[in-house]
């Protein structure tokens, strides 16, 4: 870099060369797309059509229409800003949240919600970890049952009912980005999301049907009205819980 | 206002389609007013709407505007560039600079003391944190960048912005985007992508303004009278450009109905996150980084009074720079469950990327010699010369933080904020405040600021705060990053998570005292650029400083 104040450039050297693009305009912001397109093409293409970018697992489903609706509402709140949804293969956080999170854990997720800041505690494996009704009481007021919290509070979400009036609509946009919906999930979406909030209400086992594992109760303590805490508590109590580690075999996907 | 008395000309055909298509909007988004059951989109609808009445007014205004029609392109043998556009989006960047540094400071201080979050939807961090970002990078970044590049686009190329109502629709359009993303994170419409937070409708309409805005540049680059684009160009090119496509790949979506602010992104869980990141990235490389050191091209060299210190070098850093940075993505994701294969290149393009980052920095810097004496005397080009070391501070620690080891430590602490903020408080912002020192007094044809003391007070006070954040960060981040990996001699994770966090309240104190600094310092620059073109004395005739420093010294 030390001659670069040579005057008068050669007109050989490359350099004279890129007076090319300095005069053209459209040359130049075809360069630019080029240049730029290399790096996204080769680190996002691949990832598309290679196998073993998502493991082969057991269990995984599309979200219940209840576990949809709380998992909008976790995005409305901006819960990922300050939770992950990502255990990395570290000794201390296999320990601390449970066995490392998966591609496969999160193929359904749109948008995906691994987040990039651990200011609480991870939340990929929450589900079953807590009580409902710790949950409900911890979303309301975080510091009445953990003084140092440093969570917001979320009284108003027990007290706002949930709309899910479009909840069929949701499903049908989700199956759009490719998630397997099934048409009869969709024109069942409304009972199924009912079934799964209400008590003994006589869709549940043709909604356990559809959706294995999925957990059918009142969630958030008030079993006469569907909140949107009962949604929120839903999607929360089944984070982690689709896919059963005791049966997965790691080395069958190692990468 | 209409003036009587004038002659009221014809409307043009640009205008009237102008006008007819606003009227088809507001008819459009009244009846999706009406219709749709959501609050929030409600009150979008009619933003929306009142701003298409407020475009016809607008425009049918002009026609009874006094003065010549169309604004001739050269006023005695010199180009009449059009600053109208660049004033309104250089006084937009302060005000959105002043709310999204308040915004950070309340946001800063619910962490501290969770108590402030007021237990109200709207007013609760996870809501307040988008509008902040969204607030210092697109509404203040985007409005410096728009004013800059309107700026330094005609400049270089001796020639009226092109278009006659499209700057104005660029600035005024982006702005309305700024508004309709900052009240919807409020009201709880997002999309859930960090830094891509705007639901589809927003997207849609940012990209009808963006294209427009690399129109109206294009075609500017069109009508120069100067035989080179000049390098600022290149890189405010770049930007506009690789932001468009990044915009575009990111947020693909399927909205749940036209009557509804739901989107589901098209891509799920893996290939997601890789395009949240690859347009998160690039979103620091291109929007925070390319656009400004496009502004650090065109106003080091102009307030040093120094020619660009090496044409060759800016050739390489341009080209190695874009090339370089659209691979870094993957290093938000290491140790994720992203395949291993596409971390590695993440981490191996993020360091090769230190090169071109540190080239561009010595260009800058080096830019200087033979004029270092000014940093005594000028506060404003100290200002963008500092901003110029924490471009290379941070894009030393950038490298270093994607290593995969360094990453497992700082990963989803601390440090990373402080990290971006030394970017973004010690970079962006101080290049900004500097292009807009200069701005100002040009702009409004003053002589000089009101008070280059008050620059000073301003510069010393943020940089105090500035060092205040980013220490405070460090420490906090690294500590609960040990915290968290720290095992007993038996054997057991030490520390519960609660107590990790329960440590880091002194820090975020002092972190918020270092962000109250900084909104102090801009408070100052605020009243400092009000007073200047309140009372400034007014610049003799206007001496022709178009001419590109490099153009008329390196070739």
């Amino acid at each position: 870099m030390s001659n670069v104040d040579i005057p008068a450039t050669p007109r050989r050297s490359l350099w004279s060369k890129h007076k090319f693009l300095e005069t053209n305009s459209i040359i130049l912001v075809i360069g630019v797309l080029l240049v730029i397109s290399i790096g996204g093409l080769v680190e996002i293409a691949p990832l598309f059509y290679l196998q073993n970018t998502i493991e082969k697992v057991e269990g995984m489903r599309p979200y219940t229409p209840l576990e949809l609706a709380g998992r909008a509402i976790y995005v409305r709140e901006g819960c990922y800003l300050c939770h992950s949804q990502m255990i990395r293969p570290l000794r201390d956080e296999v320990e601390r949240y449970g066995h490392y999170s998966l591609a496969a854990e999160s193929m359904y997720d749109k948008p995906f919600q691994w987040g990039s800041k651990r200011t609480g505690p991870d939340l990929a494996r929450v589900g079953g970890k807590y009580s409902d009704d710790w949950q409900a009481r911890h979303l309301a007021d975080p510091r009445s049952l953990v003084p140092q919290s440093i969570m917001p509070g979320y009284p108003f979400l027990a007290k706002t009912e949930l709309s899910y009036d479009d909840i069929a609509t949701e499903l049908k946009a989700n199956r759009n980005g490719g998630v397997p919906y099934s048409d009869e999930m969709i024109a069942r979406a409304m009972d199924d999301l009912r079934a799964q909030a209400t008590p003994d209400h006589p869709g549940q086992s043709a909604f356990e049907k559809r959706y294995p594992k999925a957990q059918a109760r009142d969630f958030d303590g008030n079993p006469n009205r569907i909140s949107e805490a009962d949604a929120l508590i839903a999607y929360l109590q089944m984070l982690g819980s689709l896919v059963d580690f005791k049966l997965y075999d790691d080395k069958a996907n190692i990468r | 206002m209409a003036a009587t008395g004038n002659p009221i000309r014809r409307a043009t055909t640009g205008e009237m389609v102008g006008i007819l298509i606003a009227a088809i909007c507001s008819v459009m988004f009244l009846i999706i007013a009406g219709k749709t059951e959501h609050s929030g989109y409600a009150f979008h609808a009619l933003v929306a709407m009142l701003s298409a009445f407020a475009t016809i007014f607008l425009i049918g205004n002009r026609c009874f505007q006094p003065g010549p029609f169309p604004a001739p392109q050269e006023i005695n043998g010199k180009p009449n560039y059009n600053m109208g556009p660049v004033k309104f989006a250089t006084i937009a960047a302060m005000f959105w600079g002043i709310a999204g540094f308040t915004v950070g400071l309340i946001i800063a201080l619910q962490l501290a003391f969770p108590v402030l979050n007021l237990d109200l939807p709207w007013t609760s961090f996870g809501r307040m944190r988008p509008l902040h970002t969204s607030a210092v990078i697109f509404a203040f970044g985007g409005n410096v960048l728009l004013a800059t590049s309107f700026y330094v686009v005609q400049r270089t190329s001796r020639a009226r912005l092109a278009g006659d109502l499209s700057p104005w629709f660029v600035v005024l359009g982006y702005n309305l985007f700024i508004v309709i993303a900052g009240t919807g994170y409020l009201l709880g419409i997002t999309q859930g992508k960090e830094y891509a937070e705007p639901e589809w409708y927003a997207d849609l309409w940012l990209t009808i303004v963006w294209v427009t805005y690399l129109l109206v540049f294009l075609a500017t680059l069109g009508k120069r009278t100067e035989p080179h684009i000049y390098v600022a160009n290149w890189f405010y090119l770049g930007f506009i450009v690789t932001i468009a496509v990044l915009h575009l790949g990111n947020n693909l979506a399927v909205p749940v109905s036209l009557l509804s602010p739901k989107s589901y992104i098209v891509w799920s869980g893996v290939q997601d996150a890789m395009f949240q990141w690859w347009y998160g990235h690039n979103a620091v490389g291109f929007f925070l980084t390319a656009g400004f050191l496009a502004i650090m091209y065109y106003f080091v060299p102009k307030r040093a009074g120094r020619p660009i210190y090496s044409y060759r070098l800016s050739i390489i850093h341009f080209w190695a720079l874009i090339f370089l940075y659209i691979w870094a993505g993957p290093h938000h994701l290491h140790y994720t469950a992203l395949p291993d294969w596409a971390q590695t290149l993440g981490m191996t393009f993020s360091i090769m990327l230190w090169m071109p980052s540190w080239g561009g920095m010595i260009n800058g810097l080096m830019t200087l010699s033979g004029a270092w004496d000014k940093l005594r005397t000028d506060p404003v080009l100290r200002m963008m010369v500092v901003s110029l070391a924490f471009y290379g501070m941070s894009t030393f620690e950038g490298p270093l933080m994607s290593i995969k080891t360094v990453n497992a430590l700082s990963h989803y602490t601390d440090w990373t904020i402080g990290h971006v903020h030394s970017g973004a408080l010690g970079w962006v912002a101080y290049i900004s405040f500097g292009a807009i020192y200069c701005l100002v007094p040009w702009l409004w044809n003053r002589k000089e600021l009101y008070s280059l003391k008050l620059v000073n007070w301003h510069f010393w006070i943020s940089t105090l705060g500035i060092v205040f954040y980013i220490t405070a960060m460090w420490v906090s981040g690294i500590l609960q990053g040990l915290m968290w990996r720290s095992y007993t001699a038996l054997g057991f994770l030490e520390y519960s998570f609660i107590e990790t966090v329960e440590a880091m309240h002194p820090f975020y104190v002092i972190r918020a005292l270092g962000g109250a600094l900084f909104l102090i310092g801009a408070l100052i620059m605020v009243f400092n650029l009000w007073m200047t073109v309140r009372s400034g004395e007014l610049a003799g005739s206007e001496s022709d400083t178009s001419v590109s420093p490099q153009l008329s010294l390196a070739h």
